[in-house]
């Protein structure tokens, strides 16, 4: 039970790094990229790539990769987004999911279907551990990951407050039409923005590899729990997410104790009574009383 | 210039346009060869055809949706999957299979009910994913049913029983049947009042609620009705397949291909989808051969459509020829004083 909660915590940093992306999208460009799952999964492809075929350490193929995605993103965003944003919502759902097709039949043509893996590259990462009393423990990767997800948000925080960058795209996400007015490039922002996101779903992309096997389409159910976790956290919030991935981690890790089955399950569960609670402005006597309890747990 | 004082002489309106007649005639007369089909073509051409009824309530069910409702749902499958698992879990209980298949449908369309009043209050994006969150956990929870036996799945073996000719042509004609009668019940329901109001909707949500148009329940309409419809085209694939896999049954691919059908076709018509099934059908005939790089092909081809012609080619097609070929609106003929105007409201 506390070793599922303990991994649970930590998975919920993996789910930080994929949802920041996400919303940060989300704030500046205003529709969910429904892609993002399978953008992630395009990093995960190219690690591996250099790793296995130039054989650079790990941590030097997830840098190369990163320009990689940034570009990825800004040619997105320069080709396809900006297009389709002109016409309403309904466009750049369509195109983003569209996309995701593309992306994923795409990797598994080029990298074929194998389900692959980092850990083989990693040495003893994979499985060793810090031992912690009680005869509990916490696996060394899932704890980097973690960290490396509270400083991936602080860094990003840290630029939105206090760059000319980070207040360019606060004022995009906040007014488009005022950020103009105020001599802000909005393209330019919203193009660095989207090449941001998309870096960081690289970047979660090789910390799934990293922790287990990705194929060609495990992007959609990567996309699903990075906007449960935004959702559960609360839109728009940086912090929110790490706060909604640790929910959503927890909440997977107790389902599986009870059934395997259950891991997506429950997290699904918690997702849509958050969101039934929050949107749909139910109060019935049984989501309110979970719904204190979990803030309780937070 | 019209103006109030007594330039009107006469008015009247039409719901019918020539073209419109001249559609539906067409129809009755291609339904009618096509009722005929099986009893000529040979067995393949049966049972491809039948795909095509599938991909034509697909288009058309999500077309509704998105077309119409504006809502975005990336989880019809879930329907689809849970209209095939109902028509086992009912044949299991002893049900005549031909009557299960349509119960499953039914049975699945009644889920919707309760889920509209929850997801209709989520926007845009959030719709999108809260679908397709519910698809999944339909797919989980029926998991854990033993018939489905996890992953493996099951088949409607009850269907085996019968003569292979019989079972496809029947299967046929159950396609045949619930795609024209959705799309009868579709077109009566977009020439309705409340097909009105989803036009309105349609064109602009928020003047349609400023004119008093009911768009939750008008929504809440389309939803049901699209879940109905995608559990109709989830049992005609179970009855022509057999076999049942959640993975498959539940799969986004069809949401892929619904994408695909109605961009590409055109949103927003009635006409639009069916092409775009037509084109989609063809497409999987020539090219399904290609594996991945087909699907890959799909999906580029979507985005394309969504960049250069977000109306589809039917809405190319309607510019064109200025008009749909079935009148979803109506037409005002206006005899004034002078001059004989005619008017033709949006549709």
């Amino acid at each position: 039970m506390i070793d599922a909660i303990i991994q649970g915590i930590l998975l919920g940093g993996y789910y930080a790094i994929l949802a920041a992306g996400l919303s940060l999208m989300f704030g500046v460009i205003r529709f969910i990229n429904l892609a993002h799952g399978d953008l992630a999964v395009l990093g995960a492809y190219i690690v591996l790539f250099f790793v296995e075929h130039f054989h650079l350490p790990v941590g030097w193929a997830i840098l190369a990769m990163l320009p990689i995605l940034a570009a990825i993103g800004w040619a997105l965003q320069v080709f396809l987004f900006a297009r389709t944003m002109r016409g309403g919502f309904l466009l750049p759902l369509l195109t983003t999911f569209g996309l995701g097709a593309v992306l994923q039949n795409g990797i598994y043509g080029l990298f074929g279907a194998d389900a692959k893996s980092l850990g083989n590259y990693l040495g003893n990462l994979s499985w060793a551990s810090w031992k912690l009393p009680f005869h509990h423990s916490i696996g060394k990767l899932p704890g980097y990951t973690f960290i490396a997800a509270v400083v991936i948000l602080t860094v990003l925080q840290l630029v939105l407050s206090y760059t000319k960058l980070g207040r360019a795209i606060r004022a995009t996400s906040t007014d488009l039409e005022a950020a103009e007015l105020s001599g802000v490039d909005a393209k330019r922002i919203q193009r660095a923005a989207v090449a941001i996101a998309v870096a960081l779903a690289g970047i979660a992309g090789a910390a799934l590899a990293s922790r287990s096997l990705v194929s060609p389409y495990a992007g959609p159910a990567q996309l699903i729990f990075a906007f449960e976790a935004v959702v559960i956290g609360g839109i728009g919030s940086l912090w929110g997410t790490l706060v909604g991935g640790i929910v959503l981690g927890i909440a997977q890790n107790l389902g599986a104790i009870v059934s395997p089955q259950l891991f997506q399950l429950a997290g699904h569960t918690v997702f849509l009574v958050v969101l039934a609670y929050r949107y749909a402005g139910w109060s019935s006597a049984i989501t309110l009383p979970a719904l204190k309890f979990m803030k309780g747990s937070r | 210039m019209l103006t109030a004082n007594n330039s009107v002489r006469r008015f009247s309106y039409d719901r019918w346009t020539r073209a419109g007649k001249s559609t539906v005639a067409f129809s009755v007369f291609a339904l009618a060869a096509l009722a005929l089909a099986p009893l000529f073509l040979p067995a393949t051409a049966v049972d491809r055809l039948t795909t095509l009824w599938v991909y034509v309530l697909l288009a058309v069910i999500w077309n509704l949706l998105a077309g119409f409702a504006g809502l975005v749902s990336v989880g019809q499958q879930g329907f689809f999957g849970a209209g095939a698992y109902l028509t086992l879990r009912f044949v299991e209980w002893g049900m005549q299979p031909w009557l299960a298949l349509l119960g499953g449908a039914i049975g699945a369309g009644l889920i919707a009910i309760p889920l509209s009043f929850f997801i209709l209050k989520l926007k845009e994006g959030e719709f999108a994913i809260a679908t397709w969150v519910l698809a999944e956990v339909m797919r989980i929870i029926i998991m854990f049913d033993p018939i489905v036996q996890g992953d493996t799945g099951n088949s409607l073996i009850a269907l085996n029983s019968y003569d292979p000719d019989f079972r496809r042509n029947m299967t046929y004609w159950l396609g045949l049947i619930f795609m024209a009668g959705f799309l009868f019940l579709t077109f009566k329901l977009l020439r309705s009042k409340t097909g009105g109001a989803a036009q309105a909707i349609r064109d602009d949500e928020e003047a349609a609620r400023s004119v008093g148009v009911n768009i939750d329940r008008t929504k809440q309409i389309i939803y049901v009705l699209a879940a109905f419809g995608a559990a109709l085209a989830g049992v005609v694939w179970l009855a022509s397949a057999i076999t049942f896999v959640p993975r498959t049954n539940f799969g986004i691919q069809w949401t892929v291909f619904m994408l695909f059908m109605v961009l590409v076709g055109g949103l927003k018509t009635f006409e639009g989808p069916i092409l775009g099934a037509v084109i989609f059908f063809t497409f999987q005939e020539l090219f399904s051969n290609y594996g991945v790089w087909y699907l890959f092909g799909l999906g580029v081809t979507a985005i394309m459509f969504a960049l250069a012609l977000p109306d589809g080619l039917w809405g190319w097609i309607r510019k064109k020829r200025g008009g749909d070929l079935l009148p979803m609106g109506t037409t005002l003929n206006v005899q004034a004083a002078d001059v004989a105007e005619r008017a033709s409201s949006p549709g």
